[in-house]
């Protein structure tokens, strides 16, 4: 399947159509998701700090699952070749850089009136900054190498290196002292926050999620075009 | 619902507003990006077309 849609003209002949409706649904879920955030109850301790949640939290999963998208999809351009992966990695970066530096503003925003301090360079916090980081240095490099094979290659390296990072930020609350509580919502014995305020957390999570999918199919599709542009470009020169 | 924060309003709106301006920004570069790669492979190809077509 992934070999076959790494075709960019049956890419773009099979997703152009449901683009338009990945973007509605986005929209829809995010209507939906902010009237939940502001009907939801107040925590009893954050008060109404806790309706940051809501966007911090979804912020910090996309900011790693664009990562983990990018690696793979880097992975397979270095490995396999396919004309699209590059496109893949190279489109979800600025997306996932944007998610990252949301997770990043809005964690300190919350952190502020939680816990006293904007910034602490406690082991989640701080591993979190270098995943964006490595957003910046993926986008930089790419765009200071003119040959695209050669900055599809370094790039995808880089990509692939930075996957260390991932579990680090993960698991960066069990293994050092940090002000950030544990797991609370995808734990083996079920989550242990309140309904009224899953709910509100999972739909923004979803809403995030499709306009991800949506914003990256938007970029592909520009990367393929551009592509095709150089291509053309290139022939004509030579006639 | 109630959308007085307290004394926190300026964090949560604070947070919001961010989150709000820049997923805007982003859906707006991209499909700006988008739409003028589009415009220049349209052209391009049109001047193709002019060179390939046969003197009348």
């Amino acid at each position: 399947m992934i070999t076959w849609l790494a075709n960019p003209e049956r890419f773009t002949r099979v997703f152009a159509p449901i683009r338009p409706y990945i973007g509605g649904l986005a929209a829809a879920l995010f209507v939906w998701g902010l009237y939940l955030c502001f009907a939801s109850p107040e925590d009893y301790q954050q008060g109404d700090t806790v309706r940051i949640m809501y966007l911090h939290v979804p912020a910090a999963w996309m900011a790693m699952m664009v990562y983990l998208i990018m690696g793979i999809a880097s992975f397979f351009g270095l490995i396999f070749r396919h004309a699209l992966a590059d496109a893949a990695a190279k489109a979800a970066a600025p997306i996932g850089a944007v998610f990252t530096a949301l997770a990043l503003i809005t964690g300190s925003l919350w952190g502020k009136p939680m816990w006293g301090t904007w910034w602490e360079w406690d082991g989640r916090m701080t591993s979190v900054l270098v995943l964006f980081l490595f957003y910046i240095g993926y986008i930089a490099l790419h765009a200071s190498i003119d040959d695209e094979v050669r900055a599809a290659k370094s790039t995808a390296i880089l990509a692939l290196v930075g996957l260390v990072n991932l579990p680090i930020i993960k698991f960066s609350v069990d293994w050092w002292n940090t002000l950030h509580q544990g797991t609370s919502v995808v734990r083996m014995d079920g989550p242990t926050i309140a309904p009224d305020m899953l709910w509100p957390l999972l739909v923004m999570a979803l809403a995030f999620k499709a306009l991800f999918v949506w914003l990256w199919l938007v970029r592909i599709d520009a990367e393929i075009i551009t592509r095709r542009y150089r291509t053309l470009r290139a022939r004509l020169s030579f006639q | 619902m109630d959308l007085d924060m307290g004394k926190y309003g300026f964090y949560v709106w604070g947070c919001y507003g961010a989150t709000f301006v820049a997923l805007t920004a982003l859906i707006i570069a991209s499909l700006r990006a988008r739409s003028v790669q589009k415009t220049k492979l349209d052209a391009l190809q049109d001047a193709l077309k002019d060179v390939a077509k046969p003197d009348a």
